[in-house]
């Protein structure tokens, strides 16, 4: 079994994250697209913590984990208000800090 | 040079006192009139430090005096190091004659809503405190910061008290006045690492630096040269660089813009001497034609231009530029005739133009516009001011018996055996001084009475009236403190007119430690004279 | 070319009374002081302190003229040192005095002729309110002019040169809520100021070539320079000349000078200020004498000998008194510069000339005032007219005067300009035919003119008496008072006997400054010159006794008449070409250069600036807003920061 295999996946999963971050517009569809973009990254840590032989990566993976669900209490909290205020969750709609 | 002589707190005194006027004057602003008297007693209090220092100056002696000096940054070798030769302590005379004079002028002016008094003259006493230490500074890094803090106070002046377009204008200035700055920091790092590479340890004690710097190649010195003028040329001005004074000029407060002309720009060609001759004397025999065409230029172009303004202000701006390409000539034409006579020029200029301004200040008071075709006839009603603006005048344009006569004909003479063909072009433009200052004249106080506020001050726009009965009362003369004002402008363009040999023994022996440093001779030797090196 | 002298060696330290030569300056200058700072409160006593300090100077300058003729004649040329007043190495400029018999010569007639008319002046401005300025003006000019003549180096001589062109523009623009006037008086300073940048330039040269500006070093050492710098520092000199003395190409000013007040005419546009050009011409004769000055004195001739007759044509079709006197006063001068530009041969009758005129042109000149003092201030001779019964006293003075101008014999006139004519003979060749012809011709022309102006004011009918001023007063001539006949008179005898005392002592007594007169004989003698110049100048009267004696002139000039007249009521084009070829492209390019600052450097400036914004404005708009826009760019950035990582990887 190569680590190739898992890295493709992490890629993959990653690329996945990436487009749905830029295609999507509903917010909560976005945030759940950057967790996979995350989730992607910690994964491909795991694998080269194994493929080196060293437990830095996985340390790693745990932080991006700690630092994901305060994220996600974070965000969402802040999605919810702009939902509660605006009545909806399309990131196109929240366009006012520009120029 | 960290060697503190005695007096040296003569220096310290001339640079801190309107430090801590200014702090005084802020904290009086409350009350309008304690703070003018405050920043008046400062002012005064100055102007007999400069005196003293003045008296003590020993022409004689060494070529810096009142030295002082301590460590600012010694990694770098940075020091806070102050001393003044001959050409400095003019300068801070001056600045000591004018700031007095300007509070005075400023008496009763009305300023922008909102701002105090207090405010106003605290900026000024802190812009003379900068250009005091300017003048003084003999660390070229010291030098530098200070050229560049020097526009802070004046960017407010211009910015928060001027005319209608003041933001424009200051900002301008301040555009200007920087970017030539930066380009001057590279050469001042450029001459920093000369330093480490010739001695080891890198230095930024001026005195130091000319002995590094005025060996190197001709094309390292090119370029420093190139970085020092850019700085020196925008605050002279020289055209083409000058666009940003006509409009500071027009929109600053008329006791700002004595400043402006009388001191800050003096700054610039004080530079060519005090840097860019003694640091770099092989890159200046190369490159001074080039100077010599811009100065020229600005000569007859600046004369071009004054007479065709329309605003009494934007003219007095290139009435100084031209008076500026003259100074630029002596300095670039290497004789000590010329040299001296660029410096009393600065000298004289200061007290010429600036007199002209305060006048032009005095009369734009009363005529309530500052666009020439909204004037003349004024002779008839007030016959004083109309004598001030024109001995004012007859200064500007070098009439002999005049301060400036004596500068302009040292700065001519000089320059000829060297540059004749400049000499001759620059001399046309004794022919267009007085065009322009004769056309000023006329067009203000002679023919018959015009202007709204001038002829209308009984009855209304464009009644008329009997000049001697009914306008009189609305346009007054000359108040006392008018006089007062202008009373030791008049004395001084006379005085040094017939007998300036006060300044001229003490510029000298600069301008010849100046020639010396930049391995220059007089084209005219009279025969016994032997150049020594101090 | 013989008479060159070695003045450095002569020149003597002033002592005893001449210690005091200061005071000559000082006494006028004093007195303008006072009265300009006094102001208004020197109102009732002004005219007498103005005119007391100048008197005081005359009589200062007799006690001198004589202390200096009790000297031998080689000590006559004495300095007085007053003060270092410009000195850096090698230049020093000093100011101090040269008191020699030319330097004294002027001296008496500034301070005797404006005597005069600081006495005259008293009455022709009592209706002045400002009449005590108008006599810290004279004052100051007194002074300027006695700086000019008596400094001893060309720098002290230009500050009175300038000093006096300050004075001259202040009187001609007396009064100024007029704008002709002041304009008139600006014009005469602008002009004056291009010949003085000839005269600053002459200076340079000095400079630069000799090391020295002072006179005893100067003419020392001129005749060691090559002869394209001798050559140049004349004709920069005769520049200096050309401006003050309004000859030819700077001639336009003088007759619009007339604007100031009729004891300004008198004082300073005829007898003292523009002849200062002779001064300066004669006093640097140690350089004009020189053989390799040959072209610059050419130069010199013809500049004289085209101005007297130009100021000739011109004179002959004015109509305004004042002016016609002016037009003269450029011709006579013409003839001193002419005199002058002979060199030794005519140095002295230059000075002569200039000392008869000084006489003559200024009674000329305060008959012209008092008539225009009885007749409303009216210039026009063709609304004149018949005066000789109505102002007896005015009348005789000033045909005295006519007498000397047009050289009737045994006049004061007869004597200086005969001499200068023969002088011009004598020159010898086709050179000395030209000029002397041309002087000839100009002495006919002079009587003409001269002859139209007597005839229009004095004689003939009184067309005045149907007519009205233009302030709508009627004319009721009268003879003036005593303060302005009393200084006519004087100056009448003058005129009358000055050619006749002074032509037999005058060569000799400036001979210590200007060498001694060099006789030469040309191809027609002087006594035939005397009686051919008499019989032009009768012709020349008779034809303006024939044209405007015998038949009623009309009150308004004719409109129709030949193009030399109209050429010559336009100044022969002078101004014309002035407005041609200065005026207007000056304007032109003062507004086409504001234009370019405006827009061009400025507006590069601006240019810049606007730029930066505009494009600053454009990028702005990368911040729409969309927070998907910028993830994207994120990952664009990110794409790119790896592959620049990758490519310095693996290149």
């Amino acid at each position: 079994m190569t680590p190739t295999y898992y890295l493709l996946l992490s890629a993959l999963l990653f690329t996945i994250g990436a487009v749905g971050v830029l295609v999507r517009r509903n917010a909560i569809v976005v945030f759940m697209c950057i967790e996979l973009m995350l989730n992607a990254v910690n994964l491909s840590l795991v694998t080269f913590a194994r493929i080196n032989g060293s437990l830095d990566g996985q340390i790693m993976a745990f932080f991006v984990m700690v630092v994901a669900a305060a994220e996600v209490v974070v965000g969402l909290a802040i999605i919810m208000s702009i939902f509660r205020t605006r009545r909806t969750a399309s990131v196109d709609d929240s366009n006012l800090l520009k120029y | 040079m960290s060697t503190s002589s005695t007096g040296s707190w003569l220096l310290a005194a001339l640079l801190l006192l309107p430090l801590v006027g200014a702090a005084v004057v802020v904290a009086l602003r409350g009350n309008d009139k304690t703070a003018k008297s405050a920043a008046l007693a400062f002012s005064l209090a100055e102007f007999a430090l400069a005196v003293v220092a003045w008296v003590q100056f020993e022409p004689s002696g060494a070529r810096l005096q009142q030295a002082f000096s301590f460590d600012w940054i010694p990694a770098f070798g940075v020091h806070i190091s102050f001393a003044v030769d001959g050409i400095a302590l003019v300068m801070i005379a001056v600045i000591g004659l004018l700031v007095p004079l300007v509070i005075g002028a400023g008496w009763v002016d009305k300023l922008p809503e909102g701002r105090t008094k207090g405010g106003f003259f605290a900026l000024i006493l802190l812009e003379q405190a900068l250009t005091v230490g300017v003048f003084a500074a003999t660390d070229v890094f010291l030098f530098y910061v200070l050229f560049e803090i020097m526009l802070i106070p004046m960017y407010f002046l211009i910015g928060s008290y001027g005319g209608a377009r003041r933001q424009y204008a200051a900002v301008k200035f301040f555009l200007y006045s920087f970017l030539g700055g930066l380009i001057m920091l590279a050469s001042v790092i450029g001459c920093y690492v000369l330093a480490v590479e010739q001695n080891g340890t890198g230095t930024f004690e001026w005195a130091e630096l000319v002995k590094v710097v005025s060996t190197a190649p001709l094309e390292t010195q090119v370029w420093l040269f190139l970085g020092f003028f850019a700085a020196f040329a925008i605050k002279a001005p020289l055209v083409p660089l000058h666009t940003w004074l006509p409009d500071a000029t027009a929109e600053a407060p008329i006791g700002v813009a004595v400043l402006l002309v009388g001191i800050l720009d003096k700054v610039g060609t004080f530079g060519f001497l005090r840097y860019l001759l003694p640091m770099f004397p092989l890159a200046s025999k190369e490159l001074a034609p080039l100077v010599l065409v811009l100065a020229v230029v600005g000569v007859i172009y600046g004369s071009m231009l004054a007479t065709g303004q329309r605003d009494i202000k934007r003219f007095l701006a290139y009435v100084s530029i031209a008076h500026f390409g003259f100074i630029a000539l002596g300095i670039f034409a290497f004789s000590s005739q010329a040299m001296v006579g660029s410096v009393t020029y600065m000298v004289n200029h200061s007290i010429a133009t600036g007199m002209l301004i305060l006048v032009v200040g005095m009369v734009i008071a009363r005529g309530g516009s500052t666009r020439v075709a909204d004037y003349g006839g004024m002779a008839k009603l007030t016959p004083v001011l109309a004598a001030m603006l024109l001995i004012a005048g007859l200064s500007s344009m070098s009439l002999p018996g005049t301060n400036s006569f004596v500068s302009e004909f040292l700065v001519l003479i000089g320059s000829f055996p060297n540059a004749p063909v400049y000499t001759i072009i620059a001399t046309v433009g004794m022919v267009l001084a007085a065009l322009y200052v004769l056309w000023l004249y006329q067009r203000i106080m002679q023919g018959p009475v015009r202007g709204d506020a001038l002829v209308g001050a009984a009855g209304g726009p464009g009644t008329m009236v009997d000049p001697a009965v009914g306008a009189k009362k609305a346009i007054a003369d000359l108040s006392g403190r008018e006089k007062l004002v202008l009373a030791p402008l008049v004395v001084l363009i006379v005085g040094l007119g017939f007998f300036p040999k006060p300044v001229l023994d003490v510029v000298t022996p600069a301008v010849d430690a100046t020639m010396c440093q930049a391995a220059l001779a007089d084209p005219v030797q009279s025969g016994e004279r032997q150049l020594q090196c101090r | 070319m013989t008479g060159t002298i070695n003045l450095a060696a002569e020149v003597q330290q002033a002592s005893g009374i001449a210690n005091l030569a200061w005071l000559l300056l000082a006494l006028p200058a004093l007195g303008a002081a006072v009265l300009l700072i006094a102001g208004r409160r020197a109102d009732k006593w002004g005219h007498l302190l103005g005119s007391a300090t100048v008197i005081a100077a005359f009589v200062y300058a007799v006690l001198l003229f004589f202390d200096t003729t009790s000297l031998a004649a080689d000590d006559r040329t004495r300095e007085a040192h007053l003060f270092d007043w410009i000195s850096i190495h090698s230049l020093n400029v000093e100011f101090g005095l040269r008191i020699d018999p030319l330097s004294l010569t002027f001296v008496l007639l500034i301070t005797g002729v404006g005597s005069l008319i600081h006495i005259y002046s008293i009455g022709y401005m009592s209706d002045d309110r400002d009449r005590r300025r108008f006599f810290a003006y004279l004052n100051l000019f007194v002074s300027a002019m006695l700086l000019l003549v008596l400094g001893n180096g060309f720098v002290t001589l230009y500050f009175g040169w300038e000093g006096v062109g300050l004075a001259s523009y202040l009187l001609i623009g007396w009064y100024q809520g007029k704008d002709f006037a002041a304009t008139a008086a600006k014009k005469a300073f602008l002009m004056n100021r291009v010949g003085d940048v000839g005269l600053a330039l002459a200076i340079f040269l000095m400079f630069k070539n000799i090391g020295s500006t002072q006179y005893s070093v100067v003419f020392d050492k001129i005749g060691e320079q090559s002869t394209g710098v001798i050559v140049a520092i004349g004709i920069l000199l005769l520049l200096g000349a050309c401006g003050k003395s309004g000859q030819f190409p700077l001639q336009a000013w003088l007759p619009d000078a007339m604007a100031g007040p009729t004891p300004v005419s008198a004082l300073i546009h005829a007898a003292t200020m523009v002849t200062a050009g002779v001064y300066l011409i004669a006093r640097s004769n140690p350089l004009y004498s020189l053989p390799q000055a040959e072209d610059a004195r050419l130069v010199v001739m013809i500049v004289g000998a085209v101005t007297l007759l130009i100021g000739c044509v011109i004179g002959c079709a004015y109509d305004d008194f004042k002016k016609v006197l002016a037009y003269s006063t450029v011709s006579q001068i013409g003839y001193m510069i002419l005199a002058v530009g002979l060199g030794p041969a005519g140095y002295a009758f230059g000075i002569l000339h200039l000392l008869t005129h000084g006489f003559f042109k200024a009674g000329l000149f305060l008959g012209a005032g008092s008539v225009m003092h009885g007749m409303n201030d009216e210039g026009d001779i063709r609304r004149l007219g018949g005066l000789a019964r109505k102002m007896p006293i005015t009348f005789i003075t000033w045909t005295l005067g006519y007498l000397a101008l047009i050289g009737f014999p045994f006049l004061s006139g007869y004597f200086s300009k005969d001499a200068i004519i023969a002088a011009a003979f004598s020159e010898g060749g086709s050179r000395g035919w030209v000029f002397g012809g041309i002087a000839l011709l100009g002495a006919g022309l002079t009587a003409f003119y001269m002859t139209r102006l007597l005839i229009l004011v004095f004689l003939g009918k009184p067309r005045w008496e149907n007519l009205k001023s233009e302030d709508g007063r009627a004319y009721h001539p009268h003879e003036s008072g005593w303060t302005m006949t009393l200084p006519m008179i004087v100056l009448a005898v003058g005129s009358v006997g000055a050619g006749a005392v002074l032509s037999g002592m005058l060569p000799e007594w400036l001979s210590p400054t200007l060498g001694e007169l060099v006789e030469e004989h040309g191809p027609l003698s002087h006594t035939v010159i005397a009686i051919l110049t008499v019989a032009i100048s009768a012709i020349g009267a008779g034809i303006a006794f024939a044209l405007f004696g015998r038949r009623e002139q009309p009150v308004t000039r004719p409109q129709r008449v030949s193009f030399p007249v109209r050429a010559a009521r336009a100044d022969l084009y002078g101004n014309h070409l002035n407005e041609a070829l200065f005026a207007r492209p000056g304007v032109w390019l003062t507004r086409f250069l504001v234009f370019v600052d405006n827009r061009g450097v400025d507006g590069l400036v601006n240019g810049i600036a606007a730029g930066l914004g505009g494009s600053s404005g454009r990028l702005r708009r990368l911040q729409t807003g969309f927070v998907r826009s910028y993830a994207l760019s994120m990952l664009g950035g990110s794409i790119l920061v790896i592959a620049a990582l990758l490519m310095v990887r693996f290149a």
